[in-house]
């Protein structure tokens, strides 16, 4: 059978799948449209989370960019796994035991203001709205590729799903569908990665292949990627930092504090039956994530060294060690079509010659064996995952599943979004400040109709997509950790924290983040309007925009603290709340509000 | 105790537990995977310099292993200071 009957079909069958749970898991209550009814067992939850949390980003982009920067993208494997022992120990039981329905009203309560909850709101929602034009690009782009239609139909397509099962299912219908996307993507991740740590290593799985020797060699794996690519004038492999080691150490953190604050993460266990179960799913949510986590730089590195092998086919520098363009494989040239490869033969030698031309000390070497630069001229990091089942010459069901996969991530990714922002809404800003006297029924509607113009307004952001889309990173997690997490985390470690320090505190953190991303990629993004180039030289000590949240959330801490400490005291109630909210007992009657 | 005295002790126990994994955190991922990095990957395990691994692997393990640590000790704290849900 051709490839695109395949994908037809696995494509066709996954998405009927997602149809048959959103009429099975129809939402009737304002509980079961926000939190599932609160019944949701830990480890399904958990692996609900993990779909919720795993993007297009996750699944199309990681690997390929720790294949293109080796031991520096460790910041996004710890980064965007050690913020779930942020949220277990620090944020989700507490959450849970509140007992409400969003992030914004929580911090509503604990600082007994509405201002502070519409900040919260706010917050929530350019942060949501950023990441949700992102994954919505996604399904354009993985429909527009695999399937051989528009990339409008695709995102149509796509909108038309979370439709179905969003609207009317809302928290409900989101958990059992991200239930069954997380078996999807899983499973199409972890078997090419499985069939090409095979080829290369003899392992079959590939964590451990990636530590191994080479099949039929005693040269281990990762020596051999760093032989090849410093001689090709790269940085080697496993040593090779991003920025220095303070940004690094930033970086991290601010993707872990940035992840337990994102709101579309939390909320998911306000929809497990206990305190405790809050704690466990969130390992739970862990160890499904890790399984793509710790796969993921097996196949960043196996990638990078296929792609070498392909076009270095012998010694370096050898005239005849080069692939012949004429003979280039087919899903070279596939990718071509696509405009995310591409290759210029800069010598006329009708050879590809593929290197860092950008090391002088290399590129003097290379000029003697009559090379004129890099030849890849254009080598998209995304099609790491996506061309590696081609590349390692897997067959057709497997590419498919590929696309399969890369539609889960996306799908679930935006519905969860999509909730947070449509909760945010209806619960927050219509029941919480301008109706407080809505009747459920009123509300539920209302939320379902919040959804679907979410829906609308993230299926026009992904067709006319405004020009920071590709920044999205830097601002949600940004948002989410200056701003967020640090007013979520006081509010339960503290009792002393008060409204004004806590919406001071907020802002800015918030502020302090906005300025230092604004400055080097432009006021609100503008092209043209930086304040310096956005480089290491420019950067204050080293440290980039997407690192700077961490430094806004020092700055919120810092704040929220100083502030508190010169005004009055947070009334009696609040503190009983949050002696109250400390210890697990009581959850039951709190979820029956 | 009273139940105030008892959630004041519960609480003081969960911290003592929170600063000890949160340590752990810290050191198998800042420390091993970042400062430290240049001085581990001295070391070899098979294929893997270790602080390579621990910033690509090793911390990941770690990080789930803490959480369900935390989750049976704080399940058994629940118990001990009779605080755990009905």
């Amino acid at each position: 059978m051709d490839l695109k009957t395949l994908t037809y079909i696995i494509v066709g069958a996954t998405f009927a799948m997602y149809f048959g749970i959103a009429i099975w898991a129809k939402a009737s209550s304002t509980a079961e449209f926000y939190a599932a009814g609160r019944g949701v067992h830990p480890i399904a939850n958990g692996m609900a989370t993990a779909a919720d949390w795993m993007s297009a980003a996750s699944f199309i982009s990681m690997a390929g960019l720790i294949a293109f920067t080796g031991y520096g993208g460790s910041v996004f494997l710890m980064g965007w796994t050690g913020g779930y022992v942020l949220l277990a120990m620090l944020l989700a039981p507490y959450l849970r035991k509140f007992g409400r329905f969003t992030v914004p009203e929580f911090i509503g309560d604990r600082y007994y203001s509405q201002t502070a909850r519409i900040v919260a709101v706010i917050c929530l929602i350019v942060a949501s709205i950023t990441y949700v034009i992102g994954q919505m690009k996604g399904v354009g782009v993985a429909f527009s590729r695999f399937m051989e239609t528009s990339f409008e139909v695709g995102l149509f397509s796509g909108m038309a799903i979370v439709f179905v099962y969003a609207v009317l299912g809302g928290m409900k219908g989101i958990t059992y569908t991200q239930i069954a996307q997380y078996i999807v993507l899983i499973f199409a991740y972890t078997v090419p990665a499985i069939f090409i740590s095979l080829q290369l290593t003899g392992n079959p799985i590939p964590q451990l292949g990636l530590g191994s020797t080479m099949a039929g060699d005693s040269i281990y794996l990762l020596d051999k990627l760093d032989q090849i690519v410093t001689e090709l004038g790269f940085k080697e492999y496993t040593t090779s930092k991003l920025g220095g080691t303070l940004n690094m150490f930033l970086y991290t953190l601010s993707l872990m504090i940035g992840t337990a604050g994102l709101p579309h993460v939390i909320i998911r266990f306000f929809t497990v039956p206990k305190v405790k179960d809050a704690r466990s799913s969130a390992g739970w949510a862990l160890v499904f994530i890790a399984i793509l986590y710790t796969t993921a730089p097996a196949v960043g590195a196996m990638a990078r060294l296929n792609l070498i092998n392909t076009i270095q086919t012998g010694p370096i520098g050898e005239p005849t060690a080069n692939l012949v363009a004429e003979e280039r494989p087919l899903w070279m040239k596939r990718w071509e079509e696509t405009g995310l490869l591409g290759f210029e033969d800069k010598n006329g030698d009708g050879r590809i010659q593929f290197y860092n031309d950008e090391d002088p000390a290399f590129q003097a070497k290379a000029e003697a064996w009559g090379w004129k630069g890099n030849e890849m001229t254009k080598v998209d990091r995304d099609i790491m995952v996506l061309a590696n089942p081609e590349i390692a010459s897997l067959p057709n069901w497997v590419i498919a599943l590929v696309a399969a996969g890369g539609l889960a991530a996306a799908l679930s990714t935006a519905a969860g979004l999509l909730l947070a922002i449509a909760s945010a809404i209806s619960h927050d800003l219509l029941k919480g400040v301008f109706k407080p006297d809505i009747s459920e029924t009123g509300e539920l509607l209302a939320s379902r109709i919040a959804m679907a113009g979410a829906i609308v307004v993230a299926g026009y952001l992904g067709l006319n997509p405004p020009g920071f889309a590709a920044q999205v990173v830097a601002l949600a997690f940004g948002l989410a950790a200056s701003s967020i997490f640090p007013a979520l985390m006081m509010g339960i470690f503290s009792k002393r924290v008060n409204n004004v320090g806590a919406i001071l505190g907020m802002l800015s953190g918030l502020g302090v983040t906005l300025i230092y991303i604004f400055w080097f990629k432009g006021w609100f993004f503008i092209p043209g309007t930086e304040m310096a180039p956005n480089d290491a030289a420019h950067w204050f000590l080293g440290i980039s925009p997407e690192a700077f949240g961490s430094v806004g959330a020092a700055v919120n801490f810092a704040v929220a603290m100083l502030v508190s400490r010169v005004t009055a005291a947070p009334p009696d109630r609040i503190q009983h709340l949050v002696e109250d909210i400390r210890i697990p007992r009581g959850a039951g009657v709190a979820s029956a509000h | 105790m009273n139940d105030a005295e008892k959630a004041q002790a519960y609480w003081k126990a969960n911290l003592r537990l929170l600063t000890i994994c949160l340590v752990i955190w810290f050191i198998v991922s800042y420390l091993f995977g970042i400062l430290l990095v240049d001085a581990l990957n001295t070391i070899q395990i098979g294929g893997y310099k270790l602080g390579f691994w621990f910033a690509q692997q090793g911390s990941i393990y770690v990080f789930v292993a803490l959480i369900f640590f935390y989750a049976a000790r704080m399940n058994r704290y629940d118990r001990e200071f009779g605080v755990e849900e009905e």
